[in-house]
């Protein structure tokens, strides 16, 4: 039985653009190659660390959520580990409600992109998730 | 000293009584069912200056819900998305 899964790493300010894609694809051809199939990436660039790691205060974020077997995380998390590119992981296996909430995600940045496109000014209406940041104060 | 005592005690404002707000907790509420580890900002909300995670009693939350919002905040800190400690947060 496939799971599906969502994995988030962190790799050294230090690579180059090549280096940083060329570290990437190797995760996603191992996943491909061990019968997981990919659902959606999203690299995040280069961020500020809230703390240094390895005394790094940057890293380039990469996110990938798949469908894979059970057994096949050890073995990724084994490979995040062996690669020093690699400064930080994590998986995560995603229950329904986390699937949902992704895909809305998804389809609503899909939505604000088409908006952008034909407004630029509206940009702040992207960026909405209104029913939560209202109530707080 | 005895009229002092008998007489009705006067405020130059009224004094303010707190109305006790009724707490609650918004997940329930607004219908939410999963917290985005990954949304650094939202997360803020349930963690103090120095970058702990405040209790149930100040946000109002459900334990059901607390318990995932503290999950969500230390996977955060894992990613460096937010503090393990700090001065200064907001």
């Amino acid at each position: 039985m496939q799971k599906q899964y969502e994995t988030v790493f962190i790799m050294t300010p230090v690579l180059s653009d090549e280096q940083m894609k060329e570290a990437v694809s190797k995760f996603q051809d191992y996943l491909k190659k061990n019968g997981a199939e990919i659902i959606y990436e999203n690299p995040w660039g280069l961020r500020k660390l809230a703390y240094p790691i390895q005394k790094k205060s940057t890293g380039f974020y990469h996110l990938i959520e798949f469908k894979a077997d059970p057994q096949l995380i050890a073995k990724l998390e084994l490979e995040f580990k062996r690669d020093e590119r690699v400064i930080r992981f994590l998986t995560v296996a995603l229950d329904k409600h986390a699937i949902a909430y992704n895909e809305k995600k998804r389809t609503q940045k899909d939505k604000a992109e088409e908006k952008k496109e034909e407004k630029p000014e509206e940009k702040s209406e992207a960026k909405e998730k209104p029913e939560v940041k209202e109530k707080s104060n | 000293m005895a009229q002092q005592q008998n007489s009705e005690i006067r405020y130059l404002a009224p004094i303010a009584v707190d109305i006790k707000k009724k707490k609650y907790c918004r997940f329930k509420k607004s219908g939410i069912k999963y917290i985005d580890y990954k949304d650094a900002n939202f997360l803020l909300k349930f963690v103090n200056e120095q970058g702990k995670i405040l209790p149930r009693r100040v946000t109002g939350t459900s334990v059901k819900y607390q318990k995932k919002v503290s999950q969500a905040i230390k996977r955060a800190r894992h990613l460096a998305l937010l503090p393990y400690v700090t001065d200064l947060l907001k």
